[in-house]
């Protein structure tokens, strides 16, 4: 380990310290009691802080060639930093959105905001991963913060419980994760994945390659490895279901994405065809599922599912066209998908969360502004132009339709048209007259600002998609 | 002399156990170590594979390592979760952890 080695992880070693600093200035505000009493905004700031600090590291280095450091463990390069840049994104807007409900329901604030840059920190390894050991890594160090924030709130039977359901079901996916890693090494010889593409094409390797499918679709929330989703999501505290909801989907992706269209593409006849059923089955049951929802954590948990075959066309179809969708896929769900749960963590009912969809009624009357970034944000997880979720699904029909997969585009094409009804419904309530009266808006600058971030980037990315199209295009050129 | 195929046997039969006990165990805690126990198949492969198919390599012993590692921080986690889960809900039987709709 050199300098150099150091100075690639930078960004990463920046979201480390702030996760101790954060915690440490959380036993300093607490002292000798033993519940945790630091409920002012100090720890927010300093979680802000530490990811401003990533953003800035990740832009002061030139983007040049791919540096490679640790042994050829970990790359740097044009997928690492879009993958950084959606986890960075991710963590921002996490932070910013929830101050409001970690000070209402008492939760912990530095606890959440050190497992909120520790989670973020291992997306961001499984996006520079170029070994299965540091993709290995970065998914552990990904989801153990992301159990204990599905736990958080200690008094709540129902965090809890979904505490222990993630950590029950992720252990175990992360078994079989561990369990393909062997297998893979046994039949290639190695665990590097830029030497993968030469590994004989035996049995071994492709039984070794269906166990990583299982753990990283497990953290995706693809069909047959989402049972956990509604029941964690629901669960969770809202903050902790905001922000996990995004940062698994951008780990999962960026390991799925080092996996097949980099170091296997030799497997792909086989298994573009074994990824794309598993999208259309994800697509078709997420959206249905969706439909008869009346919670919307769990109507957002089902989207989830749904988004996940979405980005997974774009795996199958694999290439750089596939591969530049799926990156602008990633940074597009976070904007919508944040934004969507930042005004929800705005209200609340009695002194619990406002999470049933007629909750949401009269709010253009109360809080015009969140509303409106309500509305955006659903129009835009439909895929309706003129917003970024149009043009993102947009590249990836595109990339399946090159790669003359044609079932796949049209399959997610009619699943969005079942969709535009759930998402327009939580819109149309929430546009609506009338008052739930039980119902309380809570005003926050700092979330404000959050949601104003997240809505600027859903019609920035929808209206003039232009530069960010360029840096993802830039991205994949290593690719074939 | 053992071979390959001797230790990919042990491994598979201690993967399908653990995979058993997960599978059918009630208790949280016994679930847990059936992962262990499939954690630990992963091992013996990875230590097998790195003798048989890449002698002189070292990335499949480091690896085991990695994963022992990890594997005590699984515990450590899994523990202190179903602790408190213990607290709020009064059992570590995950059948009777419904209070949501599986």
């Amino acid at each position: 380990m050199t300098w150099a080695d150091l100075s690639l992880i930078a960004p990463e070693l920046a979201l480390a310290a702030a996760a101790c600093a954060a915690l440490l200035q959380d036993a300093w505000a607490t002292g000798p009691a033993l519940e945790s009493r630091s409920r002012g905004p100090a720890a927010a700031w300093i979680a802000l802080g530490g990811v401003c600090a990533a953003l800035l590291l990740l832009g002061v280095r030139p983007a040049g060639a791919a540096q490679v450091g640790f042994a050829g463990m970990y790359v740097r390069d044009g997928i690492t930093r879009v993958v950084d840049l959606a986890a960075l994104a991710a963590a921002g807007l996490g932070v910013m959105l929830s101050p409001p409900y970690l000070e209402r329901f008492r939760l912990p604030a530095g606890e959440y905001h050190a497992l909120l840059l520790l989670s973020t920190a291992g997306a961001m390894l499984m996006g520079a991963s170029r070994n299965l050991v540091l993709l290995f890594l970065g998914l552990e160090m990904l989801s153990f913060p992301l159990y204990v924030l599905a736990a958080l709130a200690r008094r709540s039977r129902r965090s809890q419980e979904a505490g222990l359901k993630y950590l029950l079901l992720g252990a175990f996916a992360t078994a079989f994760f561990v369990y393909g890693v062997a297998l893979v090494y046994g039949a290639s010889g190695t665990a590097d994945l830029s030497r993968l593409g030469r590994a004989p094409d035996v049995p071994l390797l492709h039984a070794g390659v269906a166990f990583l499918v299982i753990g990283l679709g497990f953290e995706a929330a693809l069909v047959p490895f989402h049972a956990w989703a509604p029941d964690v999501y629901e669960g969770a505290p809202m903050p902790a279901t905001a922000f996990m909801s995004v940062i698994a989907k951008v780990g999962a992706f960026a390991g799925l994405l080092r996996l097949f269209p980099q170091a296997l593409p030799q497997l792909a006849p086989a298994w573009g065809q074994m990824l794309a059923a598993i999208a259309v089955a994800t697509m078709i049951l997420g959206n249905l599922a969706a439909l008869a929802q009346s919670n919307v954590k769990r109507l957002l948990a089902y989207s989830g599912v749904a988004h996940a075959g979405y980005i997974l066309i774009g795996i199958a179809s694999g290439g750089p066209a596939g591969s530049s969708a799926v990156l602008y896929y990633l940074l597009v769900y976070v904007a919508m998908n944040l934004g969507a749960f930042g005004v929800l963590l705005l209200l609340e009912r009695r002194g619990e969360e406002a999470d049933r969809v007629e909750d949401l009624a009269g709010l253009l009357g109360r809080a015009p502004w969140a509303a409106v970034v309500l509305a955006a944000c659903m129009v835009s997880l439909a895929g309706l132009p003129p917003t970024a979720g149009f043009i993102a699904k947009l590249y990836l029909f595109r990339a399946a339709l090159q790669d003359h997969r044609v079932a796949l585009a049209l399959v997610g094409a009619l699943t969005s048209v079942v969709s535009v009804y759930y998402y327009l419904r939580v819109a149309s309530v929430a546009l609506s007259a009338g008052a739930a009266d039980a119902v309380a808006v809570r005003h926050s600058r700092f979330a404000g600002v959050g949601l104003a971030l997240a809505a600027a980037g859903v019609l920035w990315l929808g209206i003039v998609p232009g530069a960010i199209t360029a840096l993802v295009q830039q991205a994949v050129q290593a690719l074939r | 002399m053992p071979a390959l195929t001797h230790y990919l046997v042990l491994s598979a039969l201690l993967f399908c156990l653990g995979l058993f006990a997960v599978v059918t165990r009630r208790n949280g805690v016994a679930i847990l170590m059936g992962i262990e126990l499939m954690l630990n198949a992963a091992n013996v492969n990875l230590v097998a594979f790195n003798k048989f198919a890449a002698p002189g390599a070292m990335q499949g012993q480091v690896f085991a390592l990695i994963v022992i590692t990890l594997a005590a921080c699984e515990a450590a986690v899994g523990l202190a979760l179903v602790l408190a889960a213990y607290r709020s809900l009064e059992t570590v039987y995950v059948d009777e952890i419904n209070v949501m709709k599986w």
